[in-house]
């Protein structure tokens, strides 16, 4: 039997806000152990949350970039359960409406286009931390991440594979970034996943049983946790189990996932609405006043790089994976500032995607963090376009950049990297050539082509390399044919 | 809608209350007459009135998003049981 993989993802991201949800104590990553954990956070009797405006306008922001409906009133609920690092004995939550409701997200899988529904996006608080070793048999609790802003993103279980869904998470994670609510820093958790996976008979309209696999924190792990959850399912069910509702955690050491808990202990929240906060109304004119300050986003930037430049589709999408990509594209545009702006987009597009990529990568670093600004950039685009810089000698001068010797103009100097674009002293160079290469004027002539290709070479060696290889070829093969 | 002792029980292990047999018939007494007010409450008709999620039609003030907190990790950790490193300790739980 053929069998379908469906999966949905909640996904919680940090909201990059200075103080938290409901109090004013900081929000910053790695402080001392409980010295940003106010009296609201830590729940000592007679506090009351103050919801901040920062958390619900990038909310609102997410629901715009989304295309959700923002509701103009929700409600904060509690969700009750017991445990160390919630001290209230509930999280405060959004359940029966929450800010955001529907949306999508787009993105593509190979060349397949894929819309994965969004069910709905509400905010919460998040919860300290546990640390389980080193206390004498107790628990250590910091409270420090009590309070974070989140926002809690729910798919629609609209995914079909392992590649899917990390695909799905990845765009999540870009447009999260985009549109600057969340720093998208996987290793201090900002950006998390709970995979909910079940598999069904290929053509079957019923959604098998779910098993949920949760605080997924690299797409890697997404990955193999999905590929191993759907692969246990089907060889449950090939061998005529069947698979219980429950909640799994997934083990990056083995690869494997493993029980937490089933339905029967699974929590019973008991929601209700918190008598502490009141609903929260956003009006019109606060959501247009967030519509005018958004960026423009992944999607539309892609089409006008596209539609105005010519790009291809495969080069817009790569430069609009992620914000500071193509923030850094348009700033190497603006400084170049061609006449011919799609010859130049076409040229920048491959330096990024292409040397600038790489090297970067060798250096394992951060676009942010290149030593190859744009500016610089753009000053080494200038002189390929001027045609001071053949392709060659341009991968010389960003050699020269990256290693901070300059700008390009600089290098090009120090290095004596310019191009040999002076028609009479190519000539000169190919008269010599061929009063040195009699024999192979000779095969020329007498129709081996091979020849001249030998003697474009030798050309180009006497110029060390500098003599622009399109004037070469015309004059010398003048030179030769007419005498 | 009428509760059994059960019910009483888990209600009161997920609050985390230890009753007695004898609280709980109480306790399930009380219910009854709780869910009764609630009956009585739910025959009023309701047709286009829209639900309130609180006692007052009032909608949420919100505060700026500034650090307005200070550390008074010390001053909340001098009631704390007990304290360790700056963290609050309790007996270990792991899920």
């Amino acid at each position: 039997m053929n069998w379908e993989i469906v999966i949905g993802l909640e996904t919680h991201a940090q909201l990059s806000t200075k103080s938290k949800i409901f109090s004013g104590a900081a929000t910053a990553f790695g402080a001392p152990p409980n010295t940003q954990a106010s009296a609201v956070d830590v729940a000592l009797p007679g506090v009351l949350p103050v919801l901040n405006v920062g958390a619900v306008e990038k909310a609102i922001r997410f629901g715009i970039a989304v295309d959700a409906t923002i509701n103009r009133r929700s409600i904060f609920a509690r969700k009750n359960y017991f445990y160390p690092d919630l001290p209230k004995g509930y999280q405060i939550s959004q359940f029966e409406i929450p800010v955001v409701s529907g949306g999508r997200v787009v993105f593509r899988v190979g060349d397949e286009e894929k819309t994965v529904r969004l069910t709905r996006a509400h905010l919460e608080e998040d919860a300290g931390k546990s640390l389980h070793e080193d206390f004498h048999g107790m628990s250590g609790i910091d409270l420090n991440r009590a309070g974070t802003p989140l926002l809690e993103i729910v798919s629609e279980p609209d995914m079909r594979s392992a590649e899917e869904a990390v695909a799905y998470a990845k765009t999540l994670h870009a447009l999260v970034r985009w549109i600057e609510i969340c720093d998208g820093n996987m290793q201090e958790g900002s950006f998390r996943c709970d995979a909910n996976v079940s598999v069904r008979p290929e053509g079957s309209a019923q959604l098998g049983t779910r098993r949920e696999i949760k605080n997924l924190n690299s797409f890697r792990f997404l990955q193999q946790a999905i590929e191993y959850e759907a692969n246990w399912q089907i060889e449950q069910l090939e061998e005529g189990n069947s698979i219980e509702q429950a909640t799994v955690l997934f083990d990056p050491d083995n690869g494997q996932t493993r029980l937490m808990r089933t339905k029967e202990e699974a929590h019973d929240y008991r929601y209700f609405p918190d008598p502490d906060l009141l609903p929260l109304a956003i009006d019109e004119a606060w959501l247009e006043r967030t519509r005018a300050h958004m960026p423009e986003l992944p999607a539309a930037r892609q089409s006008r790089f596209q539609s105005e430049l010519a790009l291809s589709e495969q080069d817009a999408a790569s430069l609009v994976s992620d914000r500071d990509t193509a923030d850094y594209f348009d700033a190497v545009l603006e400084a170049v500032d061609p006449d011919d702006s799609k010859a130049a987009a076409k040229l920048i597009a491959n330096w990024i995607n292409g040397e600038l990529a790489a090297a970067l990568n060798r250096a394992e670093l951060d676009l942010t963090d290149s030593p190859v600004q744009a500016t610089a950039l753009a000053g080494l685009i200038t002189r390929i376009m001027d045609k001071t810089l053949s392709s060659k000698l341009a991968r010389e001068v960003f050699d020269g950049l990256w290693n901070g010797e300059g700008s390009a103009d600089e290098i090009i100097e120090k290095r004596g990297l310019k191009q040999i674009s002076d028609s009479g002293a190519i000539e000169k160079l190919v008269d010599e050539v061929i009063a040195a290469n009699q024999q192979q004027v000779a095969d020329y002539r007498g129709g081996k082509q091979k020849a001249f290709n030998s003697l474009v070479g030798q050309v180009m060696k006497a110029s060390k390399g500098k003599a622009n290889p399109a004037q070469v070829n015309e004059i010398l093969k003048g030179k030769l044919d007419s005498g | 809608m009428s509760l059994t002792l059960d019910d009483v029980k888990r209600v009161a292990m997920l609050a985390r209350i230890e009753v007695t047999d004898s609280e709980s018939e109480q306790i399930l007494e009380q219910f009854d007459g709780i869910f009764k007010l609630i009956e009585q409450m739910q025959s009023v008709d309701t047709t286009g009135i829209e639900p309130m999620s609180h006692a007052q039609d009032v909608v949420a003030r919100l505060r700026s998003d500034a650090v307005t907190a200070t550390d008074e990790h010390e001053l909340f950790q001098s009631v704390a049981p007990e304290v360790e490193a700056d963290l609050y300790l309790v007996p270990k739980v792991i899920e």
